[in-house]
């Protein structure tokens, strides 16, 4: 991390979700229950940086995405998009943030309006920000197709959603969220209801469209081998926490965190001749509606000490920009 | 080793609407006596199809259209359905993506587990709930979880419990359809873990049934790699992993991220994998692969024996 100024910068963020209740249950009860989806995440993403939230189903990556792209409100925390914080902007303002900020979702099915025509659909946001109509619309348009290599483009201008394949659809996703010419995108899980061969294609496509258009992502993944690829830094997040977070070297050749290290003894590796050590967890992910007091990897932790169970970790930084969050690390 | 399966051109079509969907073709296949295969594929190389019709589970407007199953020495696709139903669960047994879909969810976990066991065998009550916490136990359930139903279970949990009702009645094959691809990456070790053990506790043969290369050195004996509809390259694992042959499993091997390397170059695939109402003619891989011939977009390879074992679909060999 240098001095410049982060693109984005997230301060304890917070989102707590109510959790449905009956009828009958609200009568009853007087407490409400809350999932805390995120709770207290804080990160700085430097311009031209690929920043990956790795974690399980449930850790709370994908919420912090949506909050970061200001999709959802938060419940705490402030979050600042440059020097401007950008956590309660509404209506015309945060419609004018969305120049800059754009998100690519996972499912390339539902992502895109099935009515409009290709050509159309990555269009829209060129009209909705009034920044061009008509042919110009069009020539952007077309420019844009030809970079996410959608050849021939008058073709794929003309086609429908339904006529594509998953890959090609993410690419049209992909197109939509850079035409507004972004300075930042998250990406939710981009490749992974793609076909395994077409992954390799999206991935390198952002890769080379980060280059070209000078951006920075927020990359959303559960596969780590992925956010290894793509990555400079990535934050490895358990039950809405960041446990660990440093550059991508610092996570997979000196992971300090238990959970990192079971995380990474479990990925596979197409390779039958590499033998490694395995870090069994017992147990599984608590209910992020009661998370256990004082660390809250506490439960599952091979090492846990008598202080897990009662005082929580602070994330602290133990050498350049490499950040643990665990009573073992002092 | 013993023969356990032969399959010998074997063909499923699906008859849609748009055309015959040729999802499997002409595939010969063999395997050992607890041996385990994985069976690698993308979506739409009929590998899901492949393990179904073993099962003569085909769903409608799947059909075997032509070929022979022969398992432990029975060819299969000429048995009545009565017959078939003696195979299924007791010889060959099939452990599925979701095991939400194929348990009950007004049924107890273990009575699960009871009624297979009884429906099968004739055996009391007593004696089936006995075996049934046993096999709760050895998948790495507690017994006092045996009155519980599905919902109250997490997706691992759900999957010990459908290996657990896959191996009841202890088969000598089992076909594992994607079991892990909804699990989270720690739950998917486990998964595969206890696969494994059970399987050599056991002593079955099984077919795992992958999109997931990655997955497959650490289960598998050889790997089957299937691409449009047909079978194009079977190997041993270490030999595969070190040197694939055919040009789509290099390719597919190359294109995966692996956190061995630090400065990996993913390089991918060009084009989209093909329509199977409208097969390219001659190799399927042939629009797509960067050593194609003109001969290879005429004519079809056939498998060719390169020795040891390995079988490869490509002109090149």
């Amino acid at each position: 991390m240098g001095s410049a100024m982060p693109i984005i910068r997230v301060v304890n963020l917070k989102k707590y979700f109510p959790v449905q209740q009956s009828f009958l249950e609200r009568l009853l009860s007087r407490r409400i229950d809350y999932i805390r989806a995120v709770d207290g995440v804080s990160f700085e993403i430097e311009k031209g940086e690929v920043f990956s939230i790795a974690g399980e189903s449930g850790c709370g990556k994908t919420t912090t995405g949506r909050l970061v792209a200001r999709l959802i409100d938060p419940t705490e925390g402030r979050i600042y998009f440059g020097e401007r914080e950008i956590t309660s902007l509404k209506g015309e303002d945060l419609r004018r943030l969305r120049r800059h900020i754009q998100i690519i979702f996972q499912n390339p099915y539902a992502s895109l309006n099935p009515r409009m025509k290709i050509g159309d659909n990555v269009g829209h946001p060129l009209e909705i920000h009034g920044l061009a109509y008509g042919e110009e619309r069009r020539r952007l348009v077309m420019e844009m197709l030809e970079r996410v290599g959608l050849q021939p483009a008058s073709k794929f201008y003309n086609a429908y959603p339904h006529e594509l394949s998953g890959g090609q659809r993410q690419r049209v996703a992909v197109a939509r969220a850079m035409i507004l010419k972004p300075d930042f995108i998250v990406a939710d899980e981009p490749i992974s209801m793609i076909d395994v061969s077409l992954r390799a294609r999206i991935l390198e496509l952002m890769i080379q469209l980060k280059e070209e258009l000078n951006l920075t992502y927020l990359f959303i993944t559960h596969d780590l081998a992925v956010a290894k690829y793509i990555s400079d830094r990535i934050a490895i997040m358990y039950l809405g926490k960041i446990v660990e977070m440093g550059s991508k070297e610092a996570i997979f050749s000196d992971p300090k965190h238990p959970y990192t290290e079971a995380l990474l003894s479990a990925i596979p590796i197409p390779n039958p001749r590499v033998k490694r050590k395995r870090v069994e967890l017992k147990g599984e992910v608590p209910s992020p509606i009661n998370p256990p007091p004082g660390c809250i990897f506490h439960t599952r932790c091979p090492l846990a000490m008598d202080i897990c169970q009662r005082e929580e970790p602070e994330l602290v930084e133990i050498e350049d920009g490499h950040l643990v969050s665990c009573h073992l690390i002092k | 080793m013993s023969q356990l399966l032969k399959i010998e051109g074997l063909s499923v079509h699906y008859y849609t609407e748009d055309g015959i969907v040729r999802a499997v073709d002409k595939v010969d296949f063999l395997m050992n006596r607890g041996e385990t295969i994985g069976l690698v594929g993308e979506s739409g190389s009929g590998k899901s199809t492949f393990g179904l019709a073993i099962l003569r589970l085909v769903p409608p407007p799947g059909r075997i259209v032509g070929g022979k199953i022969i398992f432990d020495g029975t060819e299969l696709t000429s048995l009545d359905e009565r017959e078939m139903q003696k195979i299924r669960g007791r010889r060959i047994s099939m452990v599925f993506q979701d095991p939400t879909t194929s348990l009950d969810p007004l049924m107890k976990v273990g009575d699960h587990l009871v009624e297979t066991i009884m429906a099968h065998e004739n055996v009391t009550r007593e004696e089936a709930k006995e075996r049934a916490l046993k096999m709760l136990e050895q998948v790495g359930i507690r017994p006092e979880r045996f009155g519980d139903y599905p919902h109250q279970f997490s997706g691992g949990m759900r999957q010990r419990v459908g290996i657990a009702l896959a191996l009841a009645l202890n088969p000598d094959l089992v076909i594992a359809d994607e079991p892990t691809s909804s699990l989270d990456v720690i739950v998917q070790f486990q998964i595969l873990d206890l696969m494994k053990r059970l399987k050599e506790l056991y002593d079955m043969g099984m077919i795992l049934v992958t999109h997931d290369i990655s997955i497959v050195p650490g289960i598998a004996d050889r790997i089957a790699l299937m691409y449009a509809g047909q079978l194009i390259e079977l190997a041993d694992v270490n030999s595969f992993f070190d040197e694939p042959l055919h040009p789509y499993g290099k390719a597919l091997l190359e294109s995966v991220p692996n956190i061995q390397f630090s400065d990996q170059k993913l390089k991918y695939i060009l084009g989209n994998p093909p329509d199977l109402i409208n097969p390219p003619r001659g190799c399927r891989f042939s629009p797509r692969c960067p050593y194609a011939t003109e001969r290879c977009r005429r004519e079809e390879p056939p498998m060719i024996n390169v020795g040891s074992d390995r079988l490869v679909k490509c002109f090149r060999y």
